[in-house]
């Protein structure tokens, strides 16, 4: 094990870290905006894995399968948020309720793709691999790190820069004072909730070269979104980025070391943060 | 005039389930038998979940992990290693108290959905285990082939009655418990933990403590429903320790109603007979359940003991 096998794990690391970026930050901003904890989130992942394959197989295009996934589940996350999740003002039997949802799309995604793992060929023209010396590198991973970048910056802009993310903050913060000076709270929440499945959705597409697409991977891949979370802090998107990268790597270098228990290494980094800091790096409260 | 009372009601109910449970069984069809040997073990599972959700009011989503981890200690013990019944269960139900007590220390500062999160990451640790560990686990295939325990007492537990009663005398010893513990001043504590946690620290209450000794108790006796489990199936496998068995476990004390204890015993009942019933007819499970979930929410929040004390108000009022 050299130099080059740490460089490789870690850039796949941060590669697994993009996704899980794109998962956590929604999760993490629909906690922050509303205080629940949607349960369903993995379901937009997986979901939309399925349905970029879909259209993947009719039209051929990439693009259009991420934008066509991300879109309908970000309007299916706004009918939930709009019609099953807005009429309680207790927090917990919303979670309950995304629970029930995220069952039923289980069972839906068994009942119209079957229970057969299937796979995402990543687009031609991201095939290939970049040589540098020992290092060989899919070219397809780079391009998921660089455009999971583009979207953190595009969130940090949009949250920090414009009036929209003002609102947004305002309501994080102080949910009844923002009702209070005029801001439309629940058109807020319904957006922010939509945004995070459209983001979620997306991840789902993009991922799915690298993990294929099946039925378990909705309860697969929550957990490790909420640990980035969790160590990252609630409602925080500088805690959901440095989460993810944590997590990517803790991740992947379990795998590649201990493949036996890749899936207990994540206890480590969320047991030290809790030890030492029980509401998350950048947590507020 | 006629009045239902609400004890009247609890009398009643309780002289049927004496005669459902003792009485019956040796004259039941075997399917029946074994549907109710079913619900008694996740009875258990879910009152040990009520002591978390009910009566200190956190919602433990990952309480699967402890039946899932004793599940798979009797099996590989006993299908690999031959290890004597007494061997099996000791080591079971220490290793569900050991994660309850390492888990604890991790949960027992929190509170609300953030108790949710954490309690559901750790319990997707323990299934990450049985999930991947496949040298000591069988991964994705289970274990297979689990004996029957012997006792060492001349009564065969191959039998499915007299390892039934062997089920309703365990059942029925946690119920006790459980019991005593609630109605402990402990017990009364963590329902004021419930209520105000803040107002119990003002008073001087140690609530991490109470918290984390909750948290310990209720995975313990979940232990217990998994070391049956094992025994009843013969076969374990990481659907045993997966979130929707963490899921279902929750909607059983949700349809029983949460913090009264035999209401979730009932719910699991209720989801036992469901799941049996429903897969003979279709593969759908999941989105009944689904949809179970979301009805109850929306119909019946307070779950089946809450609806039948309204029947019972009710009547009063003819």
């Amino acid at each position: 094990m050299g130099m080059d096998f740490f460089i490789v794990q870690t850039l796949s690391g941060i590669s697994f870290a993009a996704i899980l970026f794109l998962l956590a930050s929604g999760l993490s901003l629909i906690f922050g905006v509303m205080n629940i904890v949607n349960i369903a989130h993995g379901s937009y992942y997986m979901l939309g894995a399925y349905i970029g394959l879909s259209i993947f197989w009719k039209t051929g295009s990439f693009i259009l399968a991420i934008l066509g996934a991300a879109l309908s589940i970000a309007g299916i996350g706004i009918a939930m948020q709009r019609f099953f999740l807005r009429r309680y003002f207790e927090h917990f039997p919303q979670v309950l309720m995304t629970m029930g949802f995220a069952l039923i799309f289980r069972d839906l995604a068994l009942l119209i793709w079957g229970g057969d793992p299937l796979s995402f060929p990543a687009p031609k023209f991201l095939q290939g691999s970049l040589h540098m010396g020992e290092i060989i590198f899919p070219l397809y991973r780079l391009f998921v790190i660089t455009l999971s970048i583009a979207v953190a910056i595009g969130l940090w802009v949009f949250n920090e820069k414009t009036s929209f993310g003002a609102k947004l903050r305002a309501t994080v913060d102080d949910n009844e004072m923002a009702r209070g000076i005029g801001i439309n709270v629940p058109l807020v929440s319904g957006l922010m909730f939509g945004l995070g499945a459209f983001l979620a959705a997306a991840g789902g597409v993009i991922g799915a070269p690298f993990f294929g697409v099946y039925a378990g991977a909705d309860f697969e891949i929550l957990p490790l979104a909420f640990v980035v979370v969790i160590v990252g802090g609630m409602g925080s998107l500088k805690g959901a980025a440095v989460g993810s990268i944590l997590v990517g790597l803790v991740d992947n270098f379990g795998k590649a070391l201990v493949p036996d228990l890749s899936y207990f290494t994540l206890f480590l980094p969320m047991a030290i943060v809790l030890a030492i800091k029980p509401t998350g790096l950048f947590g507020r409260k | 005039m006629r009045m239902i009372t609400e004890s009247r009601l609890k009398i009643s109910g309780a002289i049927a389930a004496f005669i459902l449970l003792v009485i019956l069984p040796p004259v039941l069809p075997s399917y029946w038998l074994t549907i109710l040997t079913q619900m008694l073990i996740f009875g258990i599972m879910a009152m040990s979940l009520d002591i978390l959700m009910g009566y200190t009011g956190v919602p433990s989503f990952g309480h699967a992990a402890f039946f899932g981890a004793s599940a798979y200690v009797i099996a590989i013990l006993s299908t690999r290693y031959q290890v004597g019944f007494l061997g099996c269960i000791s080591s079971a139900f220490l290793l569900a108290v050991a994660i309850a007590a390492i888990f604890g220390l991790l949960v027992a500062h929190a509170g609300g959905v953030y108790f949710l999160m954490i309690t559901l990451a750790l319990g997707m640790v323990i299934w990450g285990l049985a999930f991947r560990w496949v040298t000591m686990t069988g991964g994705d295939n289970g274990i297979a082939g689990i004996p029957r325990p012997d006792l060492g007492i001349p009564i065969s537990l191959d039998d499915p009655i007299s390892f039934y009663y062997l089920v309703l005398v365990v059942f029925l010893l946690v119920l006790f418990l459980l019991y005593i513990f609630i109605r402990s001043p402990f017990g009364q504590s963590l329902m004021g933990i419930r209520e105000s946690e803040s107002r119990m620290r003002i008073l001087g209450y140690n609530t991490w403590l109470h918290k984390y000794l909750a948290y310990v108790v209720a995975g313990a006796f979940s232990g217990i429903s998994g070391i049956l489990w094992a025994y009843y199936n013969g076969f374990v496998s990481p659907m045993d320790a997966e979130l929707t068995a963490s899921f279902e476990a929750f909607l059983m004390v949700i349809l029983g109603g949460p913090g009264t204890l035999v209401g979730p015993a009932l719910g699991a009942g209720i989801m036992v007979f469901l799941k049996n019933f429903i897969s003979a007819y279709t593969h759908r499970w999941l989105l009944i359940i689904g949809g179970i979930y979301i009805l109850a929410i929306l119909y019946a929040p307070g779950g089946v003991m809450e609806l039948g004390k309204r029947l019972a108000k009710g009547g009063d009022k003819e």
